[in-house]
């Protein structure tokens, strides 16, 4: 592509810009989490001395150990149970002919115009009737059936040639057999796109694991970094800024780790 | 008792359009049996329904004399090849060959033995290990065929396998194909849109149009008698020449240019004396001593194939072709003296495209029996 220098010049402060603006709160916190509380009061932003203190008061004052495991725990099986789901509906609405499939899809689909918010005092009633309050499925269940992840598989699924289904057809293979030894295999890269775009998610829930848990033994850490911030009158913000710093931290390795397929997965349908 | 049977077989989609219409059809033992017809004609369609993988409408598919109508894909005991291959691309090449014995569980002994001799005969002995992706299109192509060999199904149904590779390739892979079939003594129903692929594979060829059944015969006799003008201008390249004619007073008349004396005694199954469609093999219009002419052409174009060579001349509306043997220099916009024989020309109805006259004496190039 060519692009004068000018124009490349500009583009480049922008976008430095708009990173720095981006940036800037998390940057502030990781700083406010290393110094100590009359630092913070005066206004400094660079701290004069790194102090590990906040981050050994956060352990020690609150359950953090526990409620990073409530989240990895309920955020696993939200992952697991979309793939899961997700998957299956995608392999039907494209290999498998029925009446009506595609109006069930623009159906499916319309869902998404719902949001969770809009849902959640029903999905409150099942849970509470089915006693699964403070319980890890009642975490996650109601997560499972998201019509987005079944519209990027279905996507992607729809990329694999048709021939494919007839050979194994032909050699005796029967669907489900078809879904695990081909289907899975050839769609990798999108399962792991909507398995990080699962887990990502569901690890920064707020509303619902305030709904569905009232005891600390399922509390998420979402939650934990709220209470951080009320138990005190005056906010000790060094310790919540190293409480959610402590937080990102799962999000960002998987970020890294994933990004690039992250891309790859999220644009495949698109571009085509 | 015939491996496949059609009996008065038909297909539309949601009740309306006739994709196939009444097709009836045995294929025997051994054969191998080209389906061809112009892009939209059911070919393919009509090799799913053989293979179950679409349903039939109305009428019987039967093999080996059992009724099929129903019967899934599987239990049908046959192998396809698909145009684009089908090939698993996450598996390697030894996976992809074995996939159908996995599921149908052959014992692994047996699956090995079958493996190695298959991969020699196929010449893929050292691309076991290599995926799809790493292959060229011959070898997926090879890959695709072994698939097929290796499950030892006695029908194996083709779907335009060499459309994806290029012309040399393909004139390669034709005999590859053709010699497998005779070695292994496989019926073979094959569908291809290239009538040169039909002519140089088929034992019998059937030409199928708008879903309809237009001849079925030995490449030989489609060339030599085509049963319609449809047939007539498929097969064969060049393509057959055709021109309107009449016949007046003793005399041909062809696109109002050409006029040729004719004894109608010598076409007896011509009634008609109007709405005539001549047919002309270009290999017919042949050079002739001026003396000896019948017909002066102009020529618009030379074509030059070094054994041979294909002149164009502009006859009324219609463009005819002549192919000679050998290296004529011959300039464009040169009259040329040309002799046209009545028993080379074979006759149609033009309403009806219906062949009323075969050429009498059946081919310059005389059909030889050994």
């Amino acid at each position: 592509m060519t692009m004068s220098v000018k124009r490349k010049v500009l583009l480049y402060l922008l976008l430095t810009l708009t990173a720095c603006i981006v940036f800037a709160p998390t940057f502030i916190a990781l700083m406010m989490s290393f110094m100590t509380s009359q630092e913070i009061m005066t206004g400094q932003i660079i701290p004069s001395s790194l102090s590990f203190e906040n981050y050994l008061e956060v352990f020690q004052r609150f359950p953090l150990m526990r409620y990073l495991l409530n989240s990895l725990v309920a955020s696993l099986l939200i992952m697991l149970g979309q793939l899961i789901v997700a998957s299956l509906s995608a392999y039907a609405f494209v290999f498998i002919d029925f009446k009506g499939r595609d109006l069930i899809f623009f159906i499916f689909i319309a869902t998404m115009m719902v949001p969770f918010e809009a849902s959640i005092i029903p999905n409150f009633h099942t849970i509470r009737d089915l006693n699964w309050i403070n319980s890890y499925q009642g975490l996650a269940v109601p997560f499972f059936a998201m019509a987005f992840g079944t519209f990027l598989l279905r996507q992607n699924f729809k990329q694999i040639p048709k021939e494919l289904k007839e050979a194994s057809e032909i050699a005796g293979i029967g669907d489900f057999k078809f879904f695990l030894t081909v289907v899975l295999p050839v769609a990798k890269t999108s399962l792991l796109t909507l398995a990080v775009y699962g887990f990502l998610t569901s690890w920064n829930m707020y509303l619902w694991p305030l709904l569905a848990t009232t005891d600390d033994r399922y509390r998420t850490v979402q939650f934990g970094l709220r209470q951080l911030q009320s138990q005190e009158q005056l906010n000790e913000w060094g310790i919540i800024m190293a409480g959610a710093i402590i937080v990102v931290i799962p999000t960002l390795i998987l970020l890294f780790l994933g990004q690039k397929k992250l891309q790859q997965g999220l644009t495949e349908g698109a571009l085509k | 008792m015939h491996p496949v049977e059609l009996i008065g077989v038909s297909k539309s989609y949601d009740k309306a359009e006739a994709v196939l219409t009444d097709i009836d059809l045995s294929i025997e033992e051994g054969e191998f049996f080209v389906l061809v017809g112009p892009s939209g004609s059911g070919k393919s369609t009509l090799l799913r329904m053989i293979a179950g993988l679409e349903s039939i409408t109305s009428g019987t598919i039967r093999m080996n004399n059992k009724i099929v109508n129903h019967l899934p894909p599987k239990d049908r005991n046959l192998s396809m090849v698909f145009q684009n291959y089908a090939l698993y691309p996450h598996l390697t090449v030894e996976q992809n060959i074995l996939f159908g014995l996995r599921a149908k569980k052959v014992d692994k002994a047996e699956q090995q033995r079958r493996l190695k001799e298959t991969a020699e005969m196929m010449g893929l002995t050292d691309l076991l290990t290599r995926k799809p992706k790493q292959l060229s299109g011959g070898q997926r192509q090879r890959v695709a065929l072994a698939r097929s060999v290796v499950s030892e199904a006695p029908l194996c149904l083709m779907d335009e396998p060499l459309s994806n590779l290029d012309a040399k390739l393909r004139a390669h892979m034709r005999i590859e194909i053709r010699r497998l079939q005779k070695k292994l003594g496989l019926t073979m129903i094959y569908v291809t849109h290239d009538q040169v692929e039909a002519m140089t594979m088929g034992d019998r060829i059937m030409v199928l149009n708008d879903g309809q059944i237009q001849q079925i015969g030995k490449p030989i006799e489609l060339y030599n008698e085509p049963a319609n003008l449809f047939v007539a201008s498929f097969i064969g390249s060049p393509k057959m020449n055709m021109g309107q004619a009449m016949i007046d007073n003793q005399h041909l008349i062809i696109e109002d240019t050409v006029n040729l004396p004719l004894n109608v005694a010598e076409i007896p199954q011509v009634i008609k004396r109007k709405g005539i469609t001549v047919g002309v093999r270009p290999e017919h219009l042949l050079y002739a001593k001026p003396e000896e002419a019948n017909l002066f052409l102009e020529i618009i174009n030379v074509e030059h194939l070094g054994h041979e060579t294909l002149l164009t001349f502009e006859v009324g509306t219609q463009l005819w072709t002549a192919k000679w043997l050998g290296q004529w220099m011959l300039e464009v916009g040169q009259r040329v003296p040309l002799k046209l024989l009545t028993k080379h020309i074979s006759f149609y109805d033009s309403q009806s495209g219906q062949l009323m006259q075969a050429p009498l004496n059946k081919s310059q190039l005389e059909v030889v029996a050994l």
